[in-house]
């Protein structure tokens, strides 16, 4: 039906007291994520809106036994909180912070590398983030600041390093009348957990997508690793764009990872790696879902379901 | 975060890494002063400026007469040098490192940076010092190396000895080394730095390791808890518009192009100045304004789009998503009517009650238009701007 999150995918949120945590964890619950604790230290023993608060989440999975850690602690403190989550062996942990220290993610990533997680055997713990909008199964489960109303369910993968950008392409699709099986904000910091290659391998598997669109940007070689991928194990068929074809050499162009240096990382290399794996680029942002649509027209995309018309107040 | 050379050497004596000995210097009776303590056979004046390339652009100079100091002192200070990391206009030299030559038997290439695949830190070294990195990559793989860190565990002198017997160095040299790329990665960790390169890392004939070069980027998010590095930002090597957008905390790069765009996101603000080229012009800048985009925060924004004298006209491309797209309309309704707008504006509001957005603005009775799509967008603020 979707990856990673459903319908009865259940919900912690660390950092729940804070502004932006209690504010989001509200708007994920109203969308019909299953919330079903959270954690602040010095809070515990409190409530949120009806769910309980906890000092730390080893108290909360014993308690409520979530699936999903979603993160807004501040990025002094980001990279602790994602090791507490994998200690406890949360299995899906969404860190939305943006602006933790590189050296932070680092030990964080090692960290939770290979860390098992709680009652499921032979699997390790996962990080989606940090510096994202988070994952969203339409109509199902919105765990991550992203509108809930943009989207709708379908048969689209969408996997993205933007957050503003994602919407665009999403709100493209939505009023093509596309849907989306699950869409995943890996981040836009340089060492993050999920990446492209994860996301995709987990939509070739995914029954209910028929198509994916992939969504890049200047740096690093996330996308060059994609296409290596997608050229030896897709076959579903994937639109993708990269953002920053005229973003200048050696600048920071807002996230911490989008920055060409030493030559590498740039748009046109990303472009043509992708091109070469059969992969639909398009140059201009605007015909995402366009492009996605012309694929089903041209049959390219198979059973892809006929979706419902989007409700008038959308429009 | 980037450091000047000077500052880059001050730290790795601080780390115990060896550099020459030498001092910055900001006029020509410093310079003098200095070169009359220092008493070198060979005297380095190197122009202190961000960009890379100095060398080729004149801005390094040697010589063996100390008298001859003062002459290039006077020669390169305040002189703009250009690139072909300053672009045309330049950077005008404020600043001299002036250093003791090293009697140099060979150079190697020396580099610490985060593997994004691995998220480890790692070691890159050759003995093609002194030349482009990315040319020794391109042209001759094989001749460079690398150590991947642990970053549970750190660095190792295992690690190092890898390195060290793979470069082929000598006896005298391999333990100072294997030393050095511990203090390197000390530095590197301790101080949040993102990249350290040094390049030559040379080997003197007396058998002696020196760092001839420096250059060392930090971590913007890791600034806050490294106030000493935080006081090395220089402001007159950054652009003053960047300057007074990051005081407003905003994301601002400055670009070459003739339209200001204002977006939301940094995603989606490279995809509209993108779209902006594929439209057939060039964006002025790089701007997010966040999530917010409050009045406030847009009337600063119109602020320094106004402020740069290329700007023939200007996109607002905002997706509306938690933040409600009339609030963001107010915003800009507001704040166009605080700061004077002079050339044509294009606004394309999408998102969270978008319709009433777009009437609100129909209705300000400001001189902009409004637009339904990101391309629709691009394509009118073009052809505003060739009228």
């Amino acid at each position: 039906m979707s990856i990673l999150v459903d319908r009865n995918t259940k919900v912690i949120v660390q950092g729940i007291t804070g502004k932006e945590g209690s504010f989001h964890a509200a708007a994920c619950r109203e969308y019909g994520t299953k919330l079903v604790g959270g954690v602040t230290p010095g809070k515990g023993g409190t409530m949120f809106e009806g769910v309980p608060v906890f000092n730390t989440v080893f108290e909360a999975v014993e308690a409520t036994e979530p699936d999903v850690s979603m993160i807004f602690v501040p990025p002094a403190f980001a990279a602790d909180a994602i090791m507490e989550a994998a200690d406890a062996g949360i299995g899906l942990i969404v860190c939305i912070t943006e602006g933790i220290p590189l050296s932070d993610m680092i030990r964080a990533r090692r960290f939770i590398n290979g860390k098992p997680a709680r009652g499921v055997a032979n699997h390790s713990v996962r990080l989606i983030g940090p510096n994202c909008p988070g994952i969203i199964t339409p109509e199902e489960c919105k765990i991550g600041i992203m509108p809930g109303f943009i989207h709708k369910k379908g048969g689209v993968g969408v996997v993205s390093r933007s957050g503003t950008l994602t919407y665009e392409a999403v709100w493209q699709l939505t009023g093509l009348g596309l849907g989306q099986s699950t869409c995943v904000g890996i981040g836009g910091d340089p060492v993050n957990g999920t990446n492209f290659v994860d996301v995709l391998e987990l939509f070739q598997k995914d029954k209910n997508t028929e198509v994916i669109v992939m969504i890049g940007e200047i740096g690093g070689d996330a996308e060059e690793r994609a296409a290596e991928y997608i050229k030896a194990d897709g076959t579903k068929p994937v639109v993708g764009f990269i953002a920053g074809v005229t973003a200048p050499p050696g600048r920071r162009m807002g996230h911490a990872g989008a920055i060409i240096s030493g030559g590498k990382g740039t748009a046109a290399q990303k472009i043509e790696t992708l091109e070469a794996a059969g992969v639909t680029v398009v140059q201009n942002p605007a015909v995402i879902g366009e492009t996605v649509k012309g694929l089903i027209k041209k049959g390219i995309v198979r059973r892809m379901k006929t979706a419902r018309p989007i409700p008038k107040r959308h429009k | 975060m980037n450091i000047h050379e000077f500052q880059a050497k001050q730290l790795f004596s601080q780390f115990n890494i060896p550099v020459p000995r030498g001092k910055a210097v900001a006029s020509v009776e410093e310079a003098k002063a200095w070169a009359e303590e220092l008493r070198s056979s060979v005297y380095v004046v190197k122009a202190q400026i961000h960009a890379g390339g100095r060398g080729k652009a004149g801005g390094v100079k040697l010589t063996k007469d100390r008298a001859q100091v003062e002459t290039l002192a006077r020669e390169l200070l305040g002189k703009v040098l250009v690139t072909h990391q300053t672009g045309p206009e330049g950077r005008k030299v404020q600043r001299l490192l002036i250093e003791e030559g090293a009697d140099i038997a060979s150079e190697l290439y020396v580099s610490l940076l985060v593997d994004r695949a691995s998220g480890w830190p790692v070691f890159i070294a050759s003995r093609a010092g002194g030349m482009e990195i990315e040319e020794v990559a391109a042209h001759s793989p094989e001749k460079i190396l690398k150590a991947a860190i642990d970053p549970s565990s750190g660095y190792q002198a295992f690690h190092g000895r890898m390195l060290a017997f793979r470069l082929g160095l000598g006896k005298e040299v391999q333990n100072p080394f294997v030393q050095m790329l511990g203090h390197l990665y000390r530095l590197f960790m301790e101080k949040g730095a993102t990249l350290i390169e040094i390049n030559p890392l040379v080997i003197t004939r007396d058998q002696k390791l020196i760092a001839l070069d420096a250059k060392v980027t930090f971590d913007d998010n890791a600034l806050y808890r490294n106030d000493d590095i935080k006081a090395l930002r220089d402001l007159d090597e950054e652009d003053p518009l960047e300057v007074r957008a990051s005081q407003y905390g905003l994301n601002y790069v400055k670009l070459d192009g003739e339209i200001g765009c204002m977006v939301n996101g940094a995603g989606l603000a490279m995809a509209t100045m993108d779209a902006i080229k594929l439209a057939g012009s060039f964006p002025a800048n790089f701007l997010d304004v966040g999530g917010g985009a409050s009045k406030e925060t847009v009337k600063q924004a119109f602020t320094i789009l106004m402020s740069d004298s290329h700007v023939k006209g200007v996109f607002i491309n905002i997706f509306g998503g938690i933040v409600r797209c009339e609030r963001i309309a107010g915003g800009v309704i507001d704040a166009a009517k605080e700061v004077s707008i002079r050339v044509p504006l294009v606004v394309r509001l999408e998102g969270t009650n978008a319709e009433e957005a777009r009437q609100m603005l129909a209705a300000s009775g400001l001189n902009l238009v409004v637009v339904r799509t990101m391309w629709e967008g691009a394509q009118k603020i073009v052809s505003l701007i060739r009228r």
